[in-house]
This record gives C-alpha cells, structure tokens and sequence, in this order.
C-alpha cells in the first residue's frame, strides 16, 4: 500500500547517487527489502515504470534480495526464521524473541553507465 | 560501473523527521504518534486523553486521514489546537507533512502533541515522523491475533493500548494470549487495557502519558 511512496523515495535516492557519480543513465537497481517491511516487489516495479518516466534511470532493471523475517530467542539465543508469523523459538518454545532480521529497506547497489 | 549506495530507501524522510525532532527538543515539546487500523478507537483515546489532561498540559493534536475534516472537528470541539492532514490516498503519514503542520501550531504554548496517524496497522510504521514515543492500539473486536499477522509496528511500540475491553464478554479475544504475545515480542512496551466508554484503565494511560511528557 505504501509503494508509491516508497518507490518515489527510492527513484529519488537513485538519482541522487547517479548525479553524485557523474552517470549518464541507470541501467540496474538492487533493493534490499525485508520480508516484515511488507513492501510488495511487483508493485515498486510497476510504480518505477512510471516514476523513472524521462529520468535517467528510465528502463533500469529492478532486482530485489527478500530478507527472511528472522528472530532471537531470549532464553537459549538460537537464531531462526519467522515462519508463518509464528514467534515462538523451535528450540525451548519461549515466546520472549527479538527481530534480528526483515525489516531491510534499502538500495544496495546501482548499476551506470 | 557498479556504485554501491547503502542507503535507506526513507533516508530522506528520516532526515526530515530529525529535522521536526530537533525542532520540537527545541520547544521543549513531547510527541506522541498514535497509529492502528481504522476504528479501533484512537480519535477516542485522543479525546478523553484530552479531556483527563485539561488544564494541566497543553496538548495539539494533528490528525491524518485519507480524507475529511472529521476528526479535526471533533477534536476542535475540546478547545485544543488541531491540524487536519488530508493524504488525499496514501495510508500513512509522512515527516514533511508533519512539520508543515507543527508550522502552524502554536509550540510555545504546547507541552504535548498527539499525531493521530492514518489508520493502517502496516504502513505507518515504516515512516518516522520526529516522534517521542509510538502508540499502537488494538481494539477488542479486532481480535488478539493481530500482533502475529501485523508484527511490525506491535515490535516499534512504546505503548500498546487495548482499547473497547468493556466488549471483552462479547468476543474470543484473548487477553493472556495477547500480552503473552506482546511481552515475548517487545517486553519494553507498555500495555494497558482501556475503555473510554466506560472509563476503566484510562487513568493508568493517562499516567504514562504524563510521565513522558519533557519537563
């Protein structure tokens, strides 16, 4: 739901750093986005096609690394992944974690001629 | 040629949320952010937060909706300076649109102001306004299983506000199950049961809220 704002935030960002850099055009993306951060890739996708519209990074690839909701146990500190919203430790059961990792949003990398 | 960037997609939102954060140290003013889906009762909670405070803190509200000045009416009617924010579509509210509103509010004569953020139990959360404390509420008929299906904003929270506990008979929620939930997720929060239709628990809400308040 919060693409269009995101996706504009991101265009913006990558133009900045493309200016920064002295390059002409951008040719690719790379996003980071954390699973929890509930952003919908397909939909950053489509919003780029039409923000990046006569910009230079206008027809630039868009590829996205989905970060894994992953959480810390309290009680025996072992590490797993959040499946199915399920916060609970595999190992002693507790309910009392940390989120470690899913909540990434961010550009990695951008690609320039 | 590759540039590696690293950077926040909200970078500049953030940035903007400092800005209004700065701003508000300056005045000496505490903010508070109150998000959750729609009708789970936080124009409620604002109102009788108001009414218990009268007289002793000087509150603002800014309001954020998609549309309409409804709330902005309500809230005007206790006498307390309101800004409605109209998103005119987007779910959550941003950090310029907040520091245009306290533009115009009158933060010498403000010790608190209470943002009543879009209702939505997912975007807000990812937008940093310059506030002190996050407040999320929940409310009754929503159900207690929402903390596992919209985890995010229910980690981020300073204060989780059960609201409606007195449909507590009607429902299935389940309160042990629900701060069972909250306490293993984020044991830092706060969490109070309230009804401001009959008035049980506000007056522990009421406390914190005082106590975060920047002397």
């Amino acid at each position: 739901m919060h693409e269009m704002a995101i996706t504009q935030s991101m265009v913006n960002l990558v133009l900045e750093e493309a200016r920064k850099g002295g390059a002409r055009r951008v040719t690719s993306i790379s996003l980071v986005l954390g699973e929890l951060s509930g952003v919908v890739g397909d939909c950053v996708e489509l919003y780029f096609g039409l923000m990046s519209r006569d910009t230079p990074a206008e027809g630039a690839a868009i590829s996205i690394k989905s970060v894994p909701t992953r959480a810390r146990c309290r009680k025996c500190a072992r590490e797993f992944e959040v499946k199915d919203l399920d916060w609970i430790c595999p190992e002693c059961g507790s309910v009392s974690v940390e989120l470690v990792a899913g909540h990434e949003l961010f550009v990695e990398s951008i690609e320039v001629e | 040629m590759e540039i590696k960037v690293l950077k926040d997609i909200l970078s500049a939102n953030d940035q903007i949320a400092e800005r209004n954060r700065a701003l508000l140290l300056a005045k000496k003013v505490t903010v508070l952010n109150v998000m959750s889906s729609p009708g789970s009762g936080k124009t409620s909670l604002i109102l009788e937060t108001i009414r218990a405070l009268k007289g002793r803190v000087r509150i603002a509200v800014i309001e954020g909706d998609i549309a309409s000045t409804i709330d902005a009416q309500k809230v005007g009617q206790e006498k307390v300076p309101v800004v409605q924010i109209n998103t005119g579509g987007e779910c959550h509210l941003e950090a310029g649109q907040v520091g245009r509103a306290l533009d115009s509010l009158p933060l010498d004569q403000t010790d608190l102001v209470l943002i009543e953020n879009v209702g939505n139990l997912v975007c807000p959360g990812e937008f940093r306004l310059g506030e002190d404390k996050k407040v999320v509420i929940l409310s009754v008929p929503e159900g207690d299983d929402k903390v596992h299906k919209y985890p995010l904003l229910f980690t981020m929270a300073d204060a989780v506000v059960i609201t409606k506990i007195d449909l507590l008979p009607y429902t299935r929620f389940d309160v042990p199950a629900f701060l069972q939930a909250i306490g293993g997720m984020n044991p830092q929060a706060r969490v109070f049961q309230v009804s401001c239709t009959s008035g049980e628990g506000l007056g522990e809400w009421v406390e914190w809220v005082t106590s975060v308040i920047r002397k």
